[in-house]
């Protein structure tokens, strides 16, 4: 499923040798353009994993559910805390809810 | 980076020739504990890894998972032997290795166990055990699964070589001595000179063609990672590996144009799967066979079944769940499978109202899930001296999931570190290096000119070919001789003409080999599959010219590409049952 690149946010993670999203993604399929934006060489072949998502420090990267198989729009947005993880998701009704949730250490 | 550092010439290609100890070919999970068993067990000896993408998020769980399938609570009365019983069962009653289940089974709750120790968040019951949500089933909490291993597996000292595509074994005097491969960013030739190489490569997806497969962006909407493609069978089977049981295919039954989980609906929440008219399917239709704890082919082909006979849509009914119930659920498929609950927002489905449609997937050759892959001895050992198997990569013994892959990384690494105390490193044989070299780079080196074909067309050529002809899931996974032998004769077309692959960049030459390679694991699938002239598991595998279970095919399938002629043998191999009882009986 495409990852979609918001061209304003992205800064192509100008102080590393590779973006974070091209580092992560498990098909190579996130690099870097001419712009120093990043984009999916591929959008076909992405797994919507949300790798490259949960990996952007500045929230640039949305994944999309192709039109084939979803209406337009619905979102998902991570944020990535110290051992939390919190889940945005808003359906095409605009109804919105969050998750919050341990993702790192034990549940004791 | 792919574009900038491709080749143009062979004489710009460097080689990098590293010398290690163990190599470990693929750094998913298996590949993962692998490399912390043989730093734990022999700090002083070089593991390397060798990953075509970046073992922070590669392989089959980069995107997270939201249980571990397998986990003996021994106070609940479970054993490793019940273990076995409930797999073999699962699988219709086999054939299995049970010797390999068992191995497996007696070091499967402490590698789980490691997980936790490690930071991975496991959910408890009241009395601080792990939590049940089926007999053998755990919750996790695991988004971060795979940093938590890949972590570890840097921690203890395993060199870590991201973004090298394996493409072929190093054969020495028929001994496997290391591995080769490109670097998919920085375009070098790499050779892993090793007294031990373990593969732990995954299984293959992408060898047929999946029913979302539009040009518009959903080709790899698949259940299995469409990374993983069966190079590590590929790299065996052409240095002449012994295959086992790749007829028994996985195919499991999914959500419907999303390939999202089942049986945390289904087992995990009480979600039971009910046809158009509204009735039970397992537990009307299928009390014979288990009903609702039915072997997983029949929780695959009744659905399908339903469909062809004029009772689908199918679903599995979620209005049966209450508010929490359903955020809960839906914080576990965040877990796994994060896009579902996108998916599930894009079309505007309150689960709790409506039921969630489902439906079977492409089908997929995975030895973590069903019995296919490598044949190995007890220390995972395959046919070729030198050459360890585990987790998907490794067959014989199905349902081992994510503990059950982590334990068989541990065991082939400790049979790794038996093999290598008396191996030794042999001086490379420099004409086989630039063969392979020559081979690899091979479709960067056409020219602007040449009149070919690319990757992604030969690519969807194999998927629909197999789909239509070797039993895919727009034929509902029905297949007959006839259509096999079509499927074998233009497999081996394809074959024919990888000279005529060409790629414009360094992905691109990744993809080639990714396609060259699904072609090798789509002939041996076909030629198990022409010889099982039986039905022994529908769904799976079903022969619409031999309908019924034949019991002298009660037996293992194997295969062999001879790699100097390139003719197969296919044989068998006799099942053993090492825990009495009756097969079909978990």
């Amino acid at each position: 499923m495409p990852p979609k690149v918001d061209r304003e946010k992205c800064d192509g993670c100008k102080a590393q040798q590779e973006p974070l999203c091209e580092q992560v993604c498990p098909g190579d399929l996130m690099t870097l353009g001419e712009d120093k934006k990043a984009y999916c060489r591929m959008p076909r072949d992405c797994w919507d994993c949300m790798s490259c998502t949960k990996a952007c420090p500045v929230g640039a990267i949305e994944t999309r559910i192709p039109y084939q198989l979803g209406y337009h729009l619905a979102k998902l947005i991570p944020m990535m805390g110290t051992n939390t993880i919190t889940w945005t998701c808003i359906d095409i009704n605009g109804k919105v809810e969050r998750f919050r949730y341990v993702n790192r250490g034990r549940l004791d | 980076m792919s574009e900038r550092n491709a080749p143009r010439d062979f004489s710009e290609i460097p080689t990098e020739i590293i010398e290690t100890d163990i190599l470990v070919v693929g750094g998913g999970n298996a590949g993962c504990f692998a490399a912390i068993e043989a730093k734990s067990k022999a700090p002083s000896l070089r593991v390397t890894m060798m990953e075509k993408a970046h073992i922070s998020r590669s392989g089959a769980t980069a995107a997270g998972m939201d249980a571990i399938n397998t986990y003996i609570r021994t106070d609940k009365g479970e054993t490793p032997e019940s273990l076995v019983r409930w797999s073999r069962a699962q699988v219709g009653g086999g054939p299995i290795r049970e010797d390999l289940a068992l191995s497996n089974a007696q070091i499967l709750n402490e590698s789980v166990e490691m997980l936790e120790d490690w930071g991975l968040p496991i959910v408890k019951d009241e009395d601080g055990h792990y939590k049940l949500r089926g007999r053998f089933d755990i919750s996790i909490q695991g988004e971060q699964l795979k940093p938590i291993m890949a972590e570890k597996a840097m921690e203890m000292g395993a060199k870590v070589y991201n973004r090298v595509a394996g493409t072929n074994l190093l054969m020495q005097d028929g001994r496997c001595v290391g591995a080769m491969g490109f670097g998919v960013r920085d375009g070098r030739f790499y050779v892993f000179r090793a007294k031990a190489t373990i593969v732990t490569t995954g299984g293959a997806c992408g060898i047929y063609k999946n029913y979302t497969s539009d040009y518009s962006g959903s080709h790899h909407q698949t259940w299995m990672c469409p990374f993983n493609v069966g190079t590590g069978y590929a790299m065996g089977i052409r240095a002449g590996a012994e295959m086992t049981s790749l007829e028994q295919r996985w195919v499991a039954v999914r959500t419907k144009d999303f390939s999202g989980p089942v049986d945390t609906l289904s087992v995990g929440y009480g979600c039971l799967i009910t046809n158009a008219r509204g009735e039970k399917v397992l537990r009307e239709r299928y009390a014979h066979l288990g009903g609702d704890k039915a072997p997983r082919f029949v929780r695959l082909n009744a659905p399908m079944m339903e469909w062809l006979e004029g009772r689908g849509p199918v679903y599995v009914d979620t209005t049966v769940l209450d508010e929490e119930e359903a955020k809960d659920l839906r914080e576990d498929l965040l877990n796994e499978r994060p896009t579902f609950v996108l998916f599930l927002a894009s079309r505007g489905i309150d689960i709790t109202k409506e039921p969630v449609e489902i439906y079977g997937s492409d089908p997929y050759i995975v030895g973590g899930h069903t019995g296919s892959g490598f044949w190995v001895d007890i220390n995972r050992m395959t046919t070729l001296p030198g050459l360890f198997a585990a987790g998907e990569a490794a067959g014989g013994s199905p349902n081992k999931f994510v503990g059950g892959c982590a334990a068989e990384g541990r065991l082939a690494a400790r049979g790794a570190l038996e093999y290598l105390a008396s191996a030794s490193l042999p001086e490379p044989d420099l004409t086989a290096l630039s063969r392979e070299k020559e081979r690899v780079f091979a479709p960067l080196m056409r020219g602007p000119a040449f009149d070919g074909i690319t990757p992604v067309e030969m690519e969807e050529r194999l998927q629909r070919l197999m789909d239509e002809y070797a039993g895919g899931i727009s034929q509902f996974y029905r297949m007959n001789e006839e259509r096999l032998d079509y499927a074998l004769k233009n497999v081996k077309m394809l074959q024919s003409q990888t000279q005529f692959l060409f790629a414009k960049d360094l992905h691109e030459l990744m993809n080639a080999h990714e396609v060259i390679d699904r072609l090798d694991v789509a002939e041996l699938l076909i030629h198990h599959l022409k010889f099982r002239k039986e039905t022994r598991w529908p769904g799976w595998q079903t022969r619409m010219d031999y309908p019924e279970p034949n019991p002298e095919l009660d037996c293992f399938v194997e295969s062999r590409r001879d790699p100097g002629t390139g003719s197969v043998e296919v044989f068998t191999r006799p099942y053993q049952q090492l825990i009495p009882g009756d097969r079909t009986q978990g």
